[in-house]
């Protein structure tokens, strides 16, 4: 095990740069979690930390050691690809022994790695069959049998789960946590699906546009997101945005919506008129009888809590209670955020102001 | 398959009208057409070059039925089994050298390199121009007093006089195997580049980060991807060799003193210039056992492995 730790590093492919100079510290053990939407650099820089892109700018360190030179083979890694990248003309015992074989081990201590790995994953009865004989999940457990067998200082996983179904998904993504915390090994783990790196990660990295928006740990950045990306990113569904300017109504600040109506607001060193986005979660908002109207777009009760969709000034607001509502299309209702569950942001740079 | 009938009121249907409903009937009416074309064309030349084989037919005399007769004579008869001898060792030497050129051009062409689509182009004009027309240029080329190579070789001066490429004959079947090489190496390197390029790039990222040097990757990743169509391309350039007619024709026609004979040009030679349609149609008909046999070999020994079957346990 490892610990792993990016210095400034930036990728350009020709002139166009993708990744601009990104700091990430990963202790040994910890599971790091990189997200964002497509686009926004976090495969790339995986595939910098296994060797397989050139690092154009700064310093990728592997257990204290600066790689940048080092060949993929070298750095003792494993990677879990996307399409598994199994050896199709491979059985799954072949596939899982071909690093063993490449080095050069002896039959006996390879039948042992890799009866050891499938046992970790129940794939002994597998092991004589092809690649196209499995399943998905057994193909993505052959990908991750393959790394285990390695025995490496950093697993590497680059969206392994999202050529699953959804049921599949779930039931991986706890296999892979599982196996973590099992074995220990540091892992760096890139997805664009945010529920996953909420539930899988110890700290969870967020990307945009080849840049790190914030670092922390899955509540950490739920409940203190630093800026609208994030707190539009992380949390499903979504946090609900309404956009309006500072106002003040004795000593108290508001936020005046477009549509006119007033919402309370923390205290801010800003001058009136600032223009704001004013953020909530859906769970924190509550529909009664005070607050600002809104009109019901549709209802989705789900069992356990009933999910509105309305417009509030314009905006889509979406109101997640645990009561069971029965709303027409096109009522009007009042929503009101809950005391001390909003968040501010500076409309024009998308800062957190409180 | 039929829909269940619906229960609707009978209504009187003529014998025609319903047989025209007939899915196997319907079925064979418009596969007629294209059967039609391939007996004309595929099987009626194919039974009558067959048949001829069985007969004394000379030009401009029908002929009459003699059996073995003609095959009797041919076993017996030298030039016919060098010919053999040549047509195999054409194939052979020619097969394995296309095929090691064609695989490395190929690994070449799928690299990176500057005008990539302007090179694979250019690759591909020996494949693309008349073989007569590349005939002549190599004749040309190895003419024993015009030879651009020879002058090459005695103004470097390495050699004296000037090579008679094509009137010695282990000479003649270098030149003749070296000419068909390079009509014969577009075709393989160019399908098996369309082949390299069908393997997903993430196996061999995969096999980087499991530690295989360039050389592994190529022996344990490239060329098991690759044996299926290796297999394909493979048979037909074995085909296409083994059955080579225009390039000899031009070249050699045959000479000298038969050395560069194979089984097609004897087949001609015997049959038209030298009349006896019998004969040549025999010499024809006895490459058929061969062809079918590497068609054959290619088809149950090299056919689809198990991993490219399907979820079959």
């Amino acid at each position: 095990m490892a610990s792993v730790e990016l210095r400034r590093v930036r990728k350009a492919f020709g002139r166009h740069e993708v990744v601009h100079g990104v700091d990430i510290a990963i202790s040994d053990g910890e599971f790091v979690v990189l997200v964002g939407p497509s686009g926004c650099g976090k495969s790339t820089l995986l595939r910098m930390i296994a060797g397989l892109e050139e690092i154009t700018a700064g310093e990728i360190l592997i257990g204290a050691k600066v790689v940048n030179q080092v060949p993929p083979k070298a750095r003792d890694i494993a990677m879990v690809f996307q399409n598994y990248a199994l050896y199709p003309h491979m059985t799954v015992f072949e596939n899982m022994a071909f690093s063993m074989k490449l080095a050069g081990r002896g039959k006996d201590e390879t039948r042992a790695r890799v009866d050891q790995a499938a046992k970790i994953l129940g794939l002994g009865e597998y092991l004589e069959r092809y690649p196209r004989q499995l399943s998905g999940g057994q193909r993505q457990r052959v990908a991750m049998g393959r790394a285990i067998v390695r025995d490496p200082q950093v697993f590497l996983f680059d969206e392994p789960l999202s050529n699953l179904d959804a049921k599949l998904r779930v039931q991986m993504r706890t296999e892979i946590k599982e196996l973590h915390q099992r074995l220990k090994t540091t892992s760096v783990y890139v997805t664009h699906d945010q529920i996953e790196a909420m539930t899988m990660a110890d700290k969870i990295v967020v990307m945009n546009g080849g840049n790190v928006e914030q670092t922390g740990t899955p509540l950490g950045l739920y409940d203190n997101p630093a800026n609208l990306f994030v707190a539009g990113f992380i949390g499903s569904p979504a946090m609900n945005f309404l956009t309006g300017k500072l106002a003040r109504n004795g000593a108290h600040r508001l936020v005046t919506l477009a549509d006119g109506s007033q919402l309370p607001v923390p205290g801010l060193p800003l001058g009136d008129g600032h223009a704001v986005t004013l953020g909530v979660r859906p769970e924190h908002l509550v529909i009664g009888e005070t607050g600002v109207p809104a009109e019901v777009v549709v209802v989705e009760p789900t069992g356990a809590d009933t999910q509105v969709y309305c417009k509030v000034s314009g905006a889509d607001v979406t109101v997640v209670s645990r009561e069971r509502h029965t709303f027409h299309p096109g009522e009007s209702i009042r929503v009101q955020p809950l005391a001390g569950k909003t968040y501010l942001f500076d409309a024009d740079s998308g800062k957190r102001l409180a | 398959m039929h829909a269940p009938a619906a229960p609707l009121p009978s209504v009187e249907r003529s014998p025609l009208s319903r047989l025209f409903d007939n899915r196997h009937f319907l079925g064979l009416l418009f596969m007629l057409p294209a059967a039609a074309l391939l007996v004309l064309f595929l099987t009626y030349p194919l039974g009558l070059g067959v048949w001829l084989g069985f007969t004394d037919a000379k030009v401009g005399q029908p002929g009459e039925w003699i059996g073995l007769e003609n095959y009797a004579f041919l076993v017996t008869d030298s030039v016919f089994r060098l010919s053999v001898w040549n047509t195999f060792l054409y194939t052979a030497i020619a097969s394995v050298i296309k095929f090691a050129l064609g695989l490395w051009l190929a690994l070449l062409l799928n690299e990176h390199i500057p005008f990539k689509a302007f090179v694979r182009a250019i690759v591909l004009l020996p494949f693309i121009v008349p073989t007569v027309l590349s005939a002549i240029a190599f004749w040309w080329i190895y003419d024993a007093q015009f030879s651009i190579i020879s002058w090459t070789l005695t103004r470097l001066g390495l050699i004296n006089s000037y090579i008679d490429f094509l009137g010695e004959p282990n000479l003649a079947r270098a030149s003749v195997i070296a000419a068909n090489i390079w009509r014969g190496v577009p075709f393989i390197a160019i399908c098996l580049l369309a082949g390299l390029q069908t393997i997903p790039p993430s196996l061999y990222e995969a096999a980087a980060i499991d530690g295989a040097t360039p050389w592994q990757k190529f022996w344990n990743v490239t060329l098991p991807m690759l044996t299926p169509i290796i297999a394909v391309v493979m048979t037909f350039s074995v085909l296409f060799t083994f059955t080579d007619f225009q390039l000899i024709w031009v070249l050699t026609r045959g000479g000298p003193i038969n050395a560069t004979h194979l089984m097609a040009t004897l087949s001609f030679q015997r049959a038209i210039p030298g009349g006896s349609l019998g004969e040549g149609a025999a010499i024809a008909t006895a490459m058929i056992p061969f062809l079918l046999s590497a068609i054959l070999f290619s088809y149950f020994g090299l056919q689809r492995r198990r991993w490219q079957q399907g979820t079959k346990d």
